[in-house]
């Protein structure tokens, strides 16, 4: 089983991304499960999502998770709230920040000893999308620090998901997958 | 045919609420009346995109309360049509007086209903009060633990529900959230294999044949009421369940897929188990098979049709076991939960019958972890080596402050 665990705000497309990459997935056979706490949130407060993946149907339907990843994809929610909370001794932190990971872990001393990555799908996603949505850029990181699928795959899986978008929109996702991927430290 | 066919994936990854809304669309419903509320949004939203996109052939009405979409569609399917809606919680509650009227009019109008916990607090979350409160109104009530189930489980609604010797309007229930917002992988049927399951609408005594004119919505005071009841009660207790297998044997037939009136996990040898619905069944089943790993012989029985009552199945499934609990996501109001109730009243003539205890979780969305049935499973097991019950016989999981615990 494998479990992830996005922080996100609302709106920034948290559940878009988990469900995204549920459905790559699940094209190569495996099952999958995508969910998140909504409350009632409003867009702009902060929330969580979860993806699971495993070889076998998935029956558990509880909401707490030990996560293998954690991505977090506003910046801010590093400090703001507890990106840590149920880790794993191996839990791999990826976060959307401005910072380099050295600075990031010293602004944040809770990801000391961590393993965590950074890069800045918020950037990313201005320069390409032009929209500070920065969930598919986070996803080209998480192949990239993964290695789950093949970068060239995922992008075309990504385009037939986002098929009903317009062209230049789809084209430029793209653009920020491989950037996120090329990116990540 | 007028509208378009659409191309699915063999499996496709849906939340329950675009499987149930995909359901309606191959089932080409005539009429949906909708006032949406959260969390079942989605499904009357669906229909609508389904509708607007030329993917099918029907109406759409957007009505001003919960109470006049089921009216809305009461007056559709009198009139002779395939008819649906989708509701949840507060609108349920708001629904409650016209599901009477759907079910005494012998309307087989499916509804949707996705589980959400009643104010006050207002709470958005998953619970069962709201099916719960629908329990007397003489639907049919089938509950689904996953998106796979709210899919399938609407063409069995449509074949049951519309059969000629049924009658009857149905529910079929899904979690808030942990089923309505969780995506899964969903295989699908085509448009024309899963049409050809519910077949085309067979209308009966509807209004709109004006070679035989008939009235519906009636007034019977003392001289009749009891006995249009009596028939009511009588259908749903003979009639429905036969139907309801036969439904689940085509269905198992077309796809592959096999549901159970009561779906037994792991029973056969076990000596405790629990009993629930909802997405618990299918967590309770993963415990099930760790405490087997552990040494406890662990099962788990589901409830796949709530209304009609299915007492034997229930009496058979829990012939063996020793010690069970029942679980209810929907504040008991002062008594001892449903299932707890329901499983008693199966269980009391029996010559030999488990130990019961009740438990009250996951109100208002309240995750029911693992570790929850862990540890209940471990303590019903202490109750099976102990010869009776060890602890208070209803007890809440899961809240916070001081533990909980009555009777």
């Amino acid at each position: 089983m494998l479990e992830i665990r996005w922080h996100s705000r609302a709106g920034q497309g948290a559940v878009t991304g988990a469900k995204g990459l549920a459905d790559v997935i699940s094209t190569t056979g495996k099952h999958v499960q995508a969910f998140a706490f909504y409350g009632s949130a409003k867009r702009g407060a902060a929330m969580t999502a979860y993806n699971r993946v495993d070889d076998k149907m998935i029956m558990n339907h509880e909401k707490y998770m030990e996560p293998d990843f954690v991505f977090v994809i506003d910046p801010a929610l590093v400090f703001t709230s507890d990106v840590t909370i149920n880790h794993r001794e191996d839990t791999v932190y990826i976060i959307t920040t401005h910072m380099s990971t050295k600075e990031l872990v010293a602004a944040q001393p809770k990801l000391e000893g961590k393993k965590v990555y950074t890069v800045d799908c918020m950037t990313i996603a201005q320069e390409t999308i032009g929209k500070p949505i920065p969930n598919t850029p986070m996803l080209g990181a998480f192949m990239k620090v993964s290695g789950m699928y093949d970068i060239e795959f995922f992008k075309e899986s990504m385009v037939r998901i986002l098929g009903k978008l317009p062209q230049k929109i789809i084209d430029a996702n793209m653009i920020a997958i491989q950037r996120a991927y090329d990116e990540v430290k | 045919m007028a509208f378009d066919k659409m191309e699915l994936r063999d499996i496709e990854v849906w939340d329950g609420n675009h499987a149930a809304a995909q359901a309606l669309r191959q089932c080409q419903i005539d009429v949906v009346a909708a006032y949406p509320i959260t969390p079942s949004t989605p499904i009357v939203e669906g229909y609508a995109k389904f509708l607007a996109d030329g993917y099918v052939e029907g109406e759409f009405v957007l009505v001003e309360s919960e109470h006049a979409a089921m009216s809305g569609c009461i007056g559709a399917a009198a009139a002779g049509g395939r008819v649906a809606t989708a509701t949840s919680s507060q609108g349920y509650a708001l629904m409650v007086e016209t599901l009477y009227q759907a079910s005494g009019m012998r309307l087989p109008i499916v509804l949707n209903v996705v589980n959400r916990a009643l104010a006050a607090p207002l709470n958005v979350n998953g619970d069962h009060s709201d099916m719960y409160l629908g329990r007397d109104s003489g639907w049919i009530q089938l509950n689904a633990y996953c998106p796979q189930d709210a899919y399938d489980l609407n063409f069995i609604a449509f074949r049951v529900a519309e059969d000629h010797g049924v009658r009857l309007p149905c529910m079929v229930h899904q979690d808030g959230f942990m089923t309505s917002h969780t995506a899964q992988g969903v295989k699908t049927m085509t448009d024309d294999v899963a049409y050809s399951f519910v077949g085309d609408f067979k209308p009966m005594n509807d209004m709109l044949d004006f070679e035989h004119p008939v009235t519906h919505g009636v007034q019977t005071e003392e001289d009749w009421h009891f006995e249009h009841k009596a028939r009511q009660h009588n259908d749903l207790m003979t009639k429905v369940m036969p139907k309801v297998q036969a439904a689940f044997d085509d269905f198992e037939k077309l796809t592959g897929r096999k549901y159970n009136i009561v779906e037994k996990y792991d029973m056969d040898d076990a000596d405790v188990a629990v009993v629930c619905m909802g997405t618990s069944v299918e967590t309770a089943r993963e415990v099930a098979t760790e405490m087997r790993a552990k040494g406890i012989k662990a099962g788990v029985v589901g409830i796949r049709v709530i209304r009609p009552f299915p007492f034997f199945e229930i009496q058979e499934a829990l012939k063996g076991a020793k010690a069970i609990a029942t679980l209810d996501r929907s504040a008991p109001g002062g008594a001892p939960g449903m299932l707890f109730n329901e499983m008693a009243g199966c269980l009391f003539n029996l010559d030999k019958r488990p130990l019961l205890s009740g438990k009250i979780y996951g109100l208002g969305g309240r995750d029911l972890t693992k570790k929850h049935l862990v540890d209940l499973y471990t303590e019903l097991q202490a109750n099976v080596d102990a010869g009776k019950v060890l602890t208070p016989l209803q007890q809440f999981i899961g809240v916070r402050g001081p533990k909980l615990s009555f009777l």
